[in-house]
């Protein structure tokens, strides 16, 4: 597009389009700032889209680009994509919609890489665009199946288990070192047709393999960290291209990734590495079984309304299941209730309570909830102490006090919600099986404690209809 | 040589830019965040445009092309389902 300019423009014009994604870098920065308090979040994320605009317009002006064709068909065939599934995807569903808007991310990087390599020829790459490139191609392939394998498992497509081979993360690890290993020959002989395919394939593999065994609990962790890969891959394709912008913002998303990867390991006392290549999530595990002689106490609507209606304060701490039963409206509309009726009503949010980092406030939000109202964990747990009750909603290993107690526990040393500090808690759980983890919880058994058996949605209306009743 | 050292450089600093931006966010916005940071990622789109428009073998105006769409539906569908979720935050009625 650079012959419709002016041709006094012509000469500035690669400068100008480097000032442009300065612009642009600027509005990333800005933006992702913005994106750090719910006030001005939105205006961040559409200062972003605004430099994403920017950068690509400009791009068009490079005199690099004279054919436009392919480039008007993929942003249509792409932009159609992209609106259809971010129009149509339910709240509950956005993990999986991260997962897979991600793996396509980076496998376009890859795919940069590898188109750059094929336009020019091997000879005017140096060593370092070489190494780059094939860094590119193994990151951003890795990111794409593995991607794809996490929406899989998120949708229960596969199984949320472990699937592994025996000595899976040995395998895993040689491949990896394998692939590397590759990066470095592609580097050295970069004609060999042979070392390059193998190499895509292996990260193509690699994706699959490293995601496969990993259960359905740790999943927060793995779509941060894939979300930081698609940073870094596409940080690469910058080196390859000698691309500024693509570089920066590559490195400001791979750190953003780098570091809730490391929040939501630390919410579930897990390093990285165990969580990789460790076996939890899924797995029947350590948990000791249910003794038959322990005994719990039920409870029902009418009595749980009672009790809420003359609390001064209730802490409802909501977990997967709530999402799962699409039980966060008539939630809300619980918790208007109590307050009309002058109870101090709080939301106590564990920071994996949904499937992905603060998936369960984009849940609440969804419903309505103000989100002044959303407490995290450090804030909350002072205030458990001075609750009247705690209504624990599809939760269970987030307040499950084996964590502070049981040093067998497998959970043991994980952050929770100590809700059994509170005067009284109240379960709603459909029966007495153990959650997701598979590991069971002395809460149900305190005397503290009792359980209100049954759906959620379901538990909640009949405990709405109970607190309509006792007008 | 030097080229390399340059964007070394600035990846660095960047990624120092994106640890401070990011660890003072409440975790109230993690998802958005994310699906925020991930549509920036599709940045590469710009990688894509290069090679989908400017490559003499068809073999690399192909790969360009396939760049394109998968880049795109990051960037677009990424942008607009984070736009979906923000719009959802609000503040109690009547202190807006």
């Amino acid at each position: 597009m650079s012959q419709f300019l002016p041709e006094a423009l012509q000469s500035f014009l690669p400068n100008l389009i480097q000032i442009f994604y300065l612009i642009a870098t600027g509005f990333f920065i800005v933006g992702i700032k913005r994106l750090g308090s719910p006030a001005t979040a939105r205006s961040g994320n559409q200062l972003a889209s605004l430099g994403m605009l920017i950068g690509v317009a400009v791009t068009l002006f490079d005199r690099e680009i004279i054919a436009f064709e392919f480039i008007i068909a993929g942003v249509i065939i792409g932009a159609l994509i992209g609106v259809f599934a971010a129009k149509k995807v339910q709240m509950t569903a956005m993990p999986e919609m991260v997962a897979i808007f991600n793996g396509f991310g980076g496998g376009a990087s890859a795919l940069v890489a590898w188109g750059e390599f094929t336009r020019l020829a091997p000879e005017t790459f140096d060593t370092q665009g070489l190494v780059t490139t094939g860094l590119s191609i193994l990151i951003g392939s890795i990111t794409f199946t593995g991607s794809f394998i996490a929406f899989g498992k998120l949708k229960g497509f596969i199984g949320g288990g472990r699937i592994a081979l025996p000595g899976q993360n040995y395998i895993n690890l040689i491949l990896t070192a394998a692939a590397l290993g590759l990066v470095g020959w592609f580097a050295v002989d970069p004609e060999y047709q042979l070392v390059f395919w193998l190499l895509f394939g292996l990260a193509l593999l690699i994706g699959v393999l490293t995601v496969l065994p990993i259960g359905g609990a740790d999943m927060p962790v793995v779509i941060s960290l894939l979300n930081s890969y698609s940073g870094i891959a596409a940080s690469m394709a910058g080196f390859v291209l000698g691309n500024n912008l693509l570089i920066i913002s590559g490195a400001l998303v791979g750190a953003a990734g780098l570091i809730l990867t490391n929040i939501m390991c630390k919410a579930m006392n897990r390093t990285l590495w165990n969580v990789l290549f460790g076996a939890f999530g899924g797995e029947s595990s350590a948990g000791e079984s249910v003794d038959g002689d322990k005994s719990y106490q039920q409870t029902f609507a009418d009595d749980v309304a009672i009790q809420c209606a003359y609390a001064s304060k209730v802490v409802i701490a909501p977990g997967y299941g709530l999402a799962v039963a699409q039980a966060q409206h008539i939630l809300k509309e619980v918790a208007n209730m109590l307050e009309e009726r002058g109870v101090t009503v709080k939301y106590g949010i564990h920071p994996v309570a949904g499937r992905m980092p603060g998936h369960m406030n984009v849940l609440l939000a969804e419903a309505d909830v103000p989100y002044d109202q959303l407490y995290d964990m450090e804030e909350i747990n002072p205030e458990f102490k001075s609750t009247d009750v705690v209504l624990i909603i599809g939760a269970n290993d987030v307040v499950n006090p084996a964590a502070k107690t049981s040093p067998g526990s497998p959970i043991y040393g994980m952050p929770i919600l100590n809700v059994d500090e509170a005067k009284r808690t109240i379960v709603f759980k459909r029966s007495m099986n153990p959650g997701y983890a598979g590991i069971d919880n002395d809460l149900f058994y305190s005397d503290k404690n009792q359980m209100f058996f049954g759906d959620a949605k379901k538990s909640l209306q009949e405990l709405a209809a109970a607190l309509k009743d006792l007008d | 040589m030097e080229a390399f050292i340059f964007n070394l450089f600035i990846f660095v600093l960047a990624s120092f830019v994106g640890f401070e931006l990011i660890t003072k966010v409440p975790p109230t916005l993690h998802t958005p965040l994310m699906s925020g940071a991930n549509a920036i990622s599709g940045i590469t789109l710009i990688g894509a445009l290069i090679i989908a428009g400017g490559s003499d073998s068809l073999y690399a105006q192909w790969i360009g092309f396939a760049a394109i769409i998968f880049a795109t539906i990051n960037v677009v569908g990424g942008f607009m389902v984070t736009d979906r979720m923000l719009e959802m935050f609000k503040k109690k009625e009547g202190e807006k």
